[in-house]
């Protein structure tokens, strides 16, 4: 899909002018798309997120109280932190959790997927099933856990009938464990995806030449495949990363509502009509997000290397 | 030339009086209200007989109460009826979206039950911590944006369906009488407790467990003061820390999981998350305590964009609703009608023994979808109806510390 320039001589009935003007055009519906659904949402989030509120009303205004709120009391540290702050720093505990795990189970799936099946058929039939948790709902997935881990879920009585424990776990359900396994099952396909594709444009020949140069599975692993296979990873990352962030539903859910996840914030200020101190939280989290984004692609140009 | 224009206008007349008429009819034959509310209140067997015996189409527009409130709030325009909470109105009625119902066009505005226009039951004084519906339920003029102090002829919300709220057991767990909120917070039910995660009822929640173990008596656990509510939410935090809690809830269906699932034995719950619990052979019962219930009152409001036929049908839906049917309907569902009479008489007396006089069951109890509620023999939980709306402790609210208290919320939920 590169933009080659076109060869005037080739089109000599198209003035040069209108030539230049055709990626203008081409162009100009995903600009205005993205400026309708994209740019000015974000600009009145923005906005809104210095207006002043009351239990039914917006005030137009330009007034920092919703920032002021949010971190009242973050330099004080005695009481372990501002709520901002312990909501962050929980959020980013998950977060980096669910990223190693799924970068690993992501390239470690791609992996197989990409240089162990040597049939097409076969390789895209298994590829197929990895979309498989996306079947059902969101809420239907989180909820079908329950029976699986609960206290008296089906883990815990079998637990408990082969003798391994007395009493039933109890924190595999509504803890930090459950919801870093729910968020696995859902975003280990973000990773799986991108990182299967740069693999398939890795030239066999590269791994033959690899072998032949001595180098076993890790070593080939670590110098040719991973170092290529970099793109995907990134891209998968910020999927992943920019998903745990926002999310409030599997935090929920999964954690029983008894974790602090920044959306959640979001959320219960939205549904008691706070809106600009929703909108102040949504900005801080845009941005610390945005951050992550520019530090990993900072790490990878992926422009390039796609 | 003449002749034949004049013949040609006649024609345009008769025409367009034709025109006239016939929207007229088709109006009549398609009106539409489209109701706003939660999807608790949105039943299919009331919409049926709407359409039967009025001719009015009800378009449910189903949402969280959240929701209701945002709507009224910031899209008046979506809706012809709005099914809202008493406490709603403290965020709605200042916004001037709504109109007050005229009592004249109200038939019978003068058999509402006391417990919305005088706070009493059987002139017995109830709980009116929080928003009390008689502190909210008139306007003093029809556009008023504030709440007039005594009764006037402009309501703010007809009244439609009301419960006392407790809390849920499971007494094949627990195994001893549970008699008081202050056991939500016993260590005895460390990590098999559960409260709402919804700030503004979960804080009351806590408020009855609180002054129930006699640690803070509250001047109105409705409307804290900002020292009440960093109380109320520190022993929260305290219990949670602890592991009090196994999870908290926000949604009907989770609080039927937790509590069918074992995972907890002791929680706040709605009546209906009882009854759905109990129909999955789980026992489970709504507990009567001894320091009250938590009340909550719902009604129909009108959006003050609303004219003409659309304004007269929403009225005769409003009339149509307190004349007995739907009264009986929720009557027989656990719920309480607004007025009392007319359910009674579209009740067979066994049905109205058992649910509102808190006597046994002459025979097996159903509910209006014909399954069985409860064998012959059985009493309700908390008895008769006086009994139940007597008892009420407080009703759901809005604080004037609200945003204070979310943000508490937050805290807690953080900690």
């Amino acid at each position: 899909m590169s933009s080659s320039p076109p060869e005037a001589g080739a089109l000599p009935a198209v003035t040069s002018a209108a030539v230049a003007q055709a990626p203008l055009w081409q162009a100009a519906p995903l600009t205005l798309v993205l400026l309708g659904f994209f740019v000015f949402p974000l600009l009145a989030t923005a906005v809104v997120s210095f207006w002043d509120y009351t239990e039914y009303a917006l005030i137009p205004d330009f007034t920092f109280r919703n920032y002021h709120e949010m971190f009242q009391g973050c330099a004080d540290f005695s009481a372990g932190g501002c709520t901002t702050l312990r909501t962050y720093l929980s959020t980013f505990r998950l977060c980096v959790m669910v990223w190693a795990i799924t970068l690993v189970l992501g390239v470690a799936v791609a992996y197989f997927l990409a240089f162990c099946v040597r049939s097409d058929m076969l390789r895209m039939a298994l590829f197929l099933l990895c979309t498989a948790p996306f079947l059902t709902s969101n809420i239907i997935r989180m909820v079908s856990w329950v029976p699986l881990l609960g206290r008296e879920g089906a883990i815990n009585r079998g637990l408990m009938q082969i003798g391994l424990v007395a009493e039933p776990l109890e924190w595999l359900l509504f803890s930090e464990f459950s919801v870093v396994l729910a968020f696995v099952h859902l975003y280990t396909l973000f990773v799986t995806v991108p990182v299967f594709n740069s693999m398939l444009r890795i030239d066999p020949r590269l791994l033959e030449a690899a072998r032949d140069a001595g180098a076993g599975f890790w070593r080939t692993l670590w110098h040719v495949v991973l170092p290529l296979a970099k793109p995907g990873m990134v891209i998968g990352s910020i999927f992943v990363i920019v998903l745990v962030m926002g999310d409030f539903v599997t935090v929920g859910v999964m954690g029983g509502q008894q974790i602090a996840s920044v959306g959640k914030i979001i959320q219960v200020q939205m549904s008691y009509l706070q809106f600009p101190a929703a909108a102040a939280q949504a900005m801080v989290l845009l941005g610390l997000v945005l951050l992550l984004i520019i530090a990993l692609t900072r790490i990878v140009d992926i422009r390039r290397e796609l | 030339m003449e002749r034949k224009a004049f013949g040609r206008r006649a024609a345009v007349k008769a025409g367009a009086a034709m025109a006239l008429a016939a929207p007229a009819a088709l109006a009549q034959e398609t009106m539409v209200l489209r109701y706003l509310g939660t999807a608790v209140n949105q039943h299919q067997g009331i919409k049926e007989k709407v359409k039967q015996d009025l001719g009015i189409t009800l378009e449910y527009i189903p949402v969280t109460s959240d929701d209701v409130v945002r709507r009224a709030v910031t899209q008046p325009n979506s809706f012809d009826i709005l099914d809202s909470e008493y406490w709603m109105l403290k965020k709605i009625v200042p916004s001037g979206n709504l109109v007050g119902m005229d009592a004249k066009r109200i038939k019978l505005v003068d058999d509402l039950t006391t417990v919305f226009t005088k706070g009493t039951v059987n002139g017995k004084q109830i709980g009116d911590h929080g928003t009390a519906p008689k502190e909210v339920m008139y306007l003093p003029a029809k556009d008023g944006k504030r709440f007039a102090a005594s009764p006037t002829q402009w309501l703010t919300l007809i009244p439609t369906v009301y419960n006392a709220d407790t809390l849920g057991i499971r007494p094949d767990k627990i195994g001893r009488p549970i008699n008081s909120w202050a056991e939500l917070l016993n260590p005895e039910f460390k990590g098999k407790a559960s409260i709402l995660n919804i700030p503004s009822i979960g804080i009351m929640d806590a408020a009855m467990a609180v002054e129930a173990l006699g640690q803070y008596k509250y001047a109105d656990k409705g409307n804290m003061t900002k020292p009440e509510i960093d109380l109320t939410i520190k022993v929260l935090t305290e219990a949670k820390r602890a592991g009090q809690f196994r999870a908290f809830w926000k949604d009907f269906n989770e609080s039927v999981n937790l509590m069918a699932a074992g995972e907890t034995v002791i929680q706040s719950m709605w009546s209906p998350a009882v009854t759905a619990v109990r129909s999955r052979g789980v026992p489970c019962v709504y507990q009567p305590l001894k320091e009250g219930y938590r009340a909550w009152a719902a009604g129909f409001g009108l959006p003050k964009t609303l004219s003409g036929k659309k304004l007269d049908a929403a009225y005769d839906f409003v009339n149509w609703f307190l004349s007995g049917w739907a009264g009986a309907f929720l009557n027989r569902q656990g719920y309480y009608s607004a007025v009392l009479s007319t359910a009674k008489a579209n009740m067979a007396p066994y049905e109205w023994a058992y649910w509102m006089e808190g006597k046994p069951a002459e025979q097996d109890i159903k509910a209006p979808d014909g399954s069985l509620l409860e064998k012959k023999g059985a009493v309700r939980d908390g008895g008769s109806f006086e009994q139940r709306m007597g008892s009420v402790a407080c009703w759901n609210a809005v604080m004037d510390e609200n945003d204070y208290m979310v943000r508490k919320w937050n805290e807690f939920i953080a900690a």
